[in-house]
């Protein structure tokens, strides 16, 4: 029969008994919408920490290193790869890593523990230089007030929990002017002793240094709930947020300074303590990392640390989909209880359809096609309740968390290829589930169903 | 017209069914030949093995031994597919029961055939009318066949197993559910239709009357056997 017949047959089938099909159907449809709500808790749940932690801004980032790091307090450290020749951090290997494929930016970290003024108060916190990349990071959506104006403005963000110090209303703090007092390092030009210096001093690469206090005036343009910062450096999070430009034209002193003084590399070049380098995402850091690895330098990114995340989400994924389709079998057993009943009642039109010249493969077809149908459809409203199943459950979430004075956020995700993947599940599911059933109603002997009452 | 060579020809055909541990032997050895384009009636009392004969032409069933030759090719030895076509395309069924499907118009159970056939969509229409028009039944097209009388129903019947343009039809008490005058009229009909499109009828009855006023052959069976062959008027052939 050609395949238009033969869906026109299997429709005129499915009409005929609308009742008990449309329960197996609406069967499918709460088997393939259990599915999809479970796993769309799962996937919303996932996107939820992933966007959290991306925000961070961690998970891009690896944080490279000389090996000769005095990290140990001068002690050699284990290294899995300690056979490569360690390299200096300098201007050549920033360039280096900037051709390496995937990576955003390198730019060197600047933290400093410092003092700000405002309303004639001390107050102490650590200022870091974000890289202007961090503007479209999302750490800053959200914000109060807003981003810098240009790369090198004398401007400050502020983390919210700074800023409540400064003021019981953080949001009257915008527009306002805090000063930032800070210990500028001088270059002392008689020495001719060449060491490593600190990040973002290029043009100290003299012998040892004097400090001189200085201060600057920073008008305060935005207030951030999260941390853009966070994480290293080691002095707890910056909570005091300028521009990178900004941060390295007062050639602040950090606290590498000192001990970078007393190694004497013998080196003429620009050296970094550390320099941190973007990937463009998170699933290219691994890669990126055992690259600057083998180039002799040491690296460490948080992804190291997330590997324990991603197999518990593995196995939460695993979990659920494994609940999502317990009702999805539920449903496939209904599917093969109806054809089976279907075969029964049908036996006699079988026999006629068989006299009439239909093959076997005709008659398989034909419940194949009928199961297919009601798959399809079944999965089509499966996939709509289930995403409407996943609105409602965030929404009650939602005003949960409202009563709570929590932040909204999206509990569920219905991507594409969820609906897609649930879609041809409950049709792959189906037709398996006609298999049976199909194969049953083919073998049926015509004279015996022509007999049948 | 007769010719040499038979439109159906049964040669030695035994079909044997086993029941627990008994053997029935439904058709037994036999052997009978039915010319072209006659209008063989096969008679015999229940049990007799005339149905089973019918259906093993029909080539829904299959003999045990022996060889059914319809139309020069031996259908015993027919793959499952090529059986399927050979009932599409040479044979047309008619049963006591109509056999109609309840849920289609009669238009629709009329173009199943077709469907089945694989014929063009465009071509069904006019074969289906044809159909109609051959058992005058084209004022009714759109009903179902709960909404005819059996006599309607038989011709409907009738006019599905001509669609398709088969070389043999083949009848199983086609008058059985019917009064006796509406039975008359459709053994008239088919009489009409053998001769309009040249086609071989064997109808399966125990209406012994009837077949004498129809058919030009009668076929007598029992026990699985060919008891006798004679003329509608019961000279031995």
């Amino acid at each position: 029969m050609k395949p238009r017949d033969l869906t026109d047959l299997a429709l005129r089938n499915l009409r005929e008994s609308i009742l008990r099909n449309a329960l197996t159907t609406l069967g499918i449809a709460v088997g393939v919408a259990s599915f999809v709500a479970i796993i769309s808790i799962g996937v919303g749940l996932q996107q939820l920490a992933s966007r959290r932690l991306s925000e961070s801004g961690l998970f891009d980032t690896i944080i490279v290193t000389p090996k000769t790091n005095l990290r140990g307090m001068g002690r050699p450290q284990p290294e899995p790869d300690s056979d490569k020749p360690p390299r200096t951090l300098d201007e050549d290997a920033r360039k280096e890593f900037e051709k390496l494929p995937n990576v955003v930016e390198v730019y060197p970290q600047i933290r400093f523990f410092t003092e700000v003024r405002f309303n004639n108060k001390p107050f102490a916190t650590v200022v870091a230089g974000m890289p202007d990349s961090s503007r479209n990071s999302g750490s800053f959506d959200g914000m109060q007030g807003r981003y810098f104006s240009s790369v090198s403005a004398d401007e400050a963000i502020l983390q919210i929990e700074f800023a409540k110090e400064l003021s019981d209303q953080p949001s009257s703090l915008l527009g306002q002017d805090l000063i930032l007092r800070y210990a500028e390092r001088q270059a002392l030009p008689s020495s001719t002793i060449n060491n490593d210096t600190s990040a973002a001093q290029p043009d100290s690469s003299g012998g040892g240094f004097s400090v001189v206090p200085k201060e600057l005036r920073l008008k305060i343009v935005g207030i951030v709930e999260t941390e853009p910062a966070a994480g290293y450096g080691g002095y707890g999070n910056a909570r005091l947020l300028i521009p990178l430009a900004t941060a390295s034209t007062l050639r602040a002193a950090q606290v590498n300074d000192l001990r970078d003084i007393v190694r004497d590399s013998g080196s003429n070049k620009t050296t970094f303590a550390s320099l941190s380098v973007r990937a463009k995402s998170p699933s290219q850091v691994e890669a990126l990392e055992t690259s600057i690895k083998s180039m002799g330098f040491r690296a460490f990114s948080l992804l190291d640390a997330s590997k324990s995340l991603r197999i518990f989400f593995t196995v939460f994924d695993l979990l659920v989909g494994i609940f999502g389709s317990l009702a999805l079998a539920i449903a496939t057993l209904g599917i093969v209880n109806t054809l089976v009943m279907a075969i029964l009642e049908r036996r006699r039109e079988i026999g006629v359809l068989k006299a009439l010249g239909a093959s076997d493969s005709d008659v398989q077809q034909l419940f194949f096609v009928e199961a297919g149908v009601m798959g399809l459809l079944g999965g089509v409203l499966g996939v709509a309740a289930g995403w409407a199943l996943g609105r409602a459950i965030t929404f009650g979430t939602n005003t949960y968390l409202a009563r709570q004075n929590l932040n909204s956020i999206q509990l569920t995700s219905v991507p594409w290829w969820l609906a897609l993947a649930a879609l041809v599940i409950a049709v792959l599911v189906s037709l398996a589930a006609g298999l049976y059933p199909a194969s049953r109603a083919a073998k049926l002997n015509p004279v015996d169903a022509l007999r049948y009452e | 017209m007769p010719t040499a060579d038979p439109a159906i020809q049964l040669d030695r055909v035994s079909r044997h069914y086993t029941m627990g541990e008994t053997s029935v032997r439904a058709v037994n050895e036999l052997s009978l030949s039915v010319p072209h384009n006659e209008f063989l009636a096969l008679l015999g009392s229940s049990g007799s093995g005339k149905s089973t004969l019918l259906n093993l032409i029909a080539g829904l069933d299959r003999p045990t031994s022996g060889a059914i030759f319809a139309h020069g090719q031996n259908i015993a030895s027919l793959s499952p597919l090529d059986l399927a076509r050979y009932r599409r395309n040479t044979i047309g069924m008619v049963f006591q029961s109509f056999n109609l499907l309840p849920r289609m118009t009669l238009e629709e159970n009329v173009e199943l055939p077709l469907r089945l056939a694989e014929i063009d969509r465009a071509e069904r229409p006019a074969r289906v009318r044809e159909a109609l028009e051959r058992v005058r039944l084209t004022h009714r097209l759109g009903h179902r066949p709960t909404e005819l009388s059996g006599g309607e129903q038989q011709r409907v019947a009738i006019a599905r197993a001509l669609v398709n343009r088969p070389k043999i039809l083949l009848a199983d008490e086609p008058t059985g559910n019917l009064d006796s005058a509406t039975g008359e009229a459709i053994l008239t009909l088919l009489r009409e239709l053998r001769s309009q499109l040249g086609m071989t009828i064997v109808m399966v009855t125990h209406e012994r009357p009837l077949a004498e006023a129809f058919a030009d052959r009668l076929a007598i069976m029992g026990d699985g056997k060919l008891l006798s062959t004679s003329s509608p008027k019961g000279l031995p052939q």
